[in-house]
């Protein structure tokens, strides 16, 4: 229950703006022309219900296994680059380079290489988005530790990876799940917008471009919201785990926001 | 028998690079076991750098440091020593116990074994209600207790202090000399001991080195024998004679 502590306001932000959204097109735009009200956003969606959910499991799908695999690889360079001087040497310059090209752009190119109609171009691109914010602020953590605490650690004759375990990493979490709530955005984002390139035909991505060509609007709005779904399921689930796997940074935060 | 030996140990930081630091120059120290050392001088004159040599977190560019009759490296991988910082360097992601208990586990003691000494030291530094907390719970200077017992948990032979009192209040720091030297009486180990402050260095010890900088240097070794401490020692004349001997060498370092 404590881990729900604190999502009361942002509900209440969000029935507070699609009230006044709602209220506004009601009174000086009835015809839902380009901007359509949230009622017949949710009108769309009950009607094409079954299209809609079947898009965002195949988005769902590419978001969550692109950041799966992006969490896994930026936490593995992390860690080789905290532990080797070479890897370190390589692996940083290569990850800079990489970061500096607009991934997104990309996207053409990439179902080029794996098909047009295949998801993998889509994934590929969710990962090397997710990737980057991963291993830079992961890396941090596991380097940035207080220096006593490694020379304590030293004092007592640990070995290395004992140093990692009990110091590095522990030390590291909290930067880990600030990049991580920040890559769950930008993966849902990098997914939708590599999908209307190319991938599944039945994906949210292609559902919002097709719709909107036709001027179905509230339509595309309907996945658009379905996308905005899975952001926010996956943005609860971090915060979620991230209060289970550090129930003592909580308590560092609750200190920090008494009043 | 000496608990720490070094002869003619120096320590240059980065040599032959343009911000070469020559930190330490020829140190010849004995300590004896059960003596009480403070380490006193100018910041930068190279306290921290003399105690890290003795607990082996750096090696001397030359001479050696031998500690309990071996080399100093030898004694750190047998665990010798206990060590106590300036930051009480706590883990927050360990509970006060756990925190404790770190060394012990590293020792590889069974679970029962860590609890007991883990709850038998936090009686010594009156936190056993704080037990369960996490260290952004505690005050600093419960922290900073929290870090002398965990230093003290497995009996080491000798402890390492580095300005240990350095962030505590003027009250906090007096009560936690006094229950330093309690224990240093009833565990018998040897302490040394590194402070800014005169008064402090009297109080503690029964030797008081003082050093010079660049490079650093004993340039001083002042014994202190006040007896027993009590909180009339502060007070008295004797105790006030050596705090003047201590300022007197400091300030001929200092020019
Ligand atoms: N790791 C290091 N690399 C380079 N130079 C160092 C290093 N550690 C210490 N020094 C230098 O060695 C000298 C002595 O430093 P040290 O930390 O031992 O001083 P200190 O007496 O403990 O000072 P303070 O009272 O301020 O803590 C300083 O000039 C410092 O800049
Ligand atoms: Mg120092």
């Amino acid at each position: 229950m404590n881990a729900l502590k604190g999502f009361s306001a942002p509900v209440a932000a969000g029935v507070v703006l699609f009230g006044v959204w709602q209220g506004v097109l009601s009174l000086f735009n009835p015809e839902g022309f380009v901007l359509p009200a949230p009622s017949e956003i949710v009108g769309a969606l009950i009607d094409n219900w079954d299209e809609v959910y079947h898009g965002a499991r195949i988005t769902g799908f590419v978001v969550v296994s692109g950041l799966v695999a992006g969490i896994i690889l930026g936490i593995i360079a992390a860690l080789l680059v905290t532990r080797f001087r070479t890897a370190n040497e390589t692996i940083t310059p290569l990850a800079v380079a990489i970061n500096a090209i607009p991934i997104i752009a990309l996207a053409p190119i990439f179902n080029n290489w794996f098909g047009l109609t295949s998801p993998r171009s889509n994934q590929a691109i969710v990962v090397a988005l997710v990737f980057f914010p991963i291993f830079i602020n992961t890396t941090r953590g596991l380097t940035q530790v207080d220096r006593s605490q490694i020379e304590l650690m030293e004092s007592y004759a640990a070995s290395r990876s004992r140093i990692t375990r009990e110091v590095r990493i522990p030390n590291a979490m909290p930067f880990f799940f600030t990049a991580l709530k920040l890559a769950t955005s930008l993966a849902v984002i990098a997914a939708i917008v590599a999908e209307y390139f190319g991938g599944r035909q039945d994906a949210l991505g292609p559902m919002i471009t097709q719709s909107a060509g036709l001027t179905r609007y509230d339509e595309a709005w309907a996945a658009v919201l379905a996308g905005t779904a899975i952001g926010a399921v996956l943005y609860f689930a971090v915060l979620v785990i991230e209060r289970l796997a550090m129930p003592w940074h909580s308590l560092i935060r609750a200190r920090i926001d008494e009043p | 028998m000496n608990v720490i030996d070094i002869q003619g140990a120096t320590k240059v930081f980065n040599p032959g690079r343009s911000n070469q630091v020559e930190a330490l120059a020829e140190i010849d120290l004995a300590v004896e076991h059960g003596e009480f050392i403070t380490l006193i001088g100018p910041s930068g004159c190279g306290k921290s750098t003399l105690l890290r040599l003795i607990a082996s977190l750096i090696s001397p560019s030359t001479g050696s440091v031998q500690v309990n009759d071996k080399p100093a490296e030898q004694a750190r991988l047998d665990r010798d020593y206990g060590m106590a910082f300036q930051t009480a360097g706590l883990f927050d992601w360990r509970t006060v116990t756990k925190n404790i208990e770190l060394p012990l586990e590293l020792m590889g003691w069974s679970k029962g074994d860590r609890r007991r000494r883990a709850s038998e030291m936090l009686e010594l530094v009156k936190l056993s209600e704080f037990a369960k907390h996490h260290p952004n719970e505690l005050s600093g200077g419960m922290q900073q207790r929290v870090a002398i017992a965990r230093a003290l948990a497995f009996s080491p032979s000798l402890l390492l202090m580095d300005e240990p009192f350095g962030a505590l209040d003027e009250m906090t720091r007096e009560h936690m000399q006094d229950e330093l030297l309690r224990i240093w009486k009833e565990t018998g180990t040897t302490v040394v001991f590194v402070t800014h402050s005169i008064p402090e260095a009297v109080y503690l010890s029964t030797r008081v080195l003082v050093m010079s900088p660049r490079p650093g240097t004993i340039a001083s070794n002042i014994s202190v024998s006040l007896g027993d401490r009590s909180a009339a020692t502060r007070d008295d004349p004797a105790f006030f004679k050596k705090v003047t001997e201590v300022r007197i060498a400091l300030r001929e370092v200092e020019e």
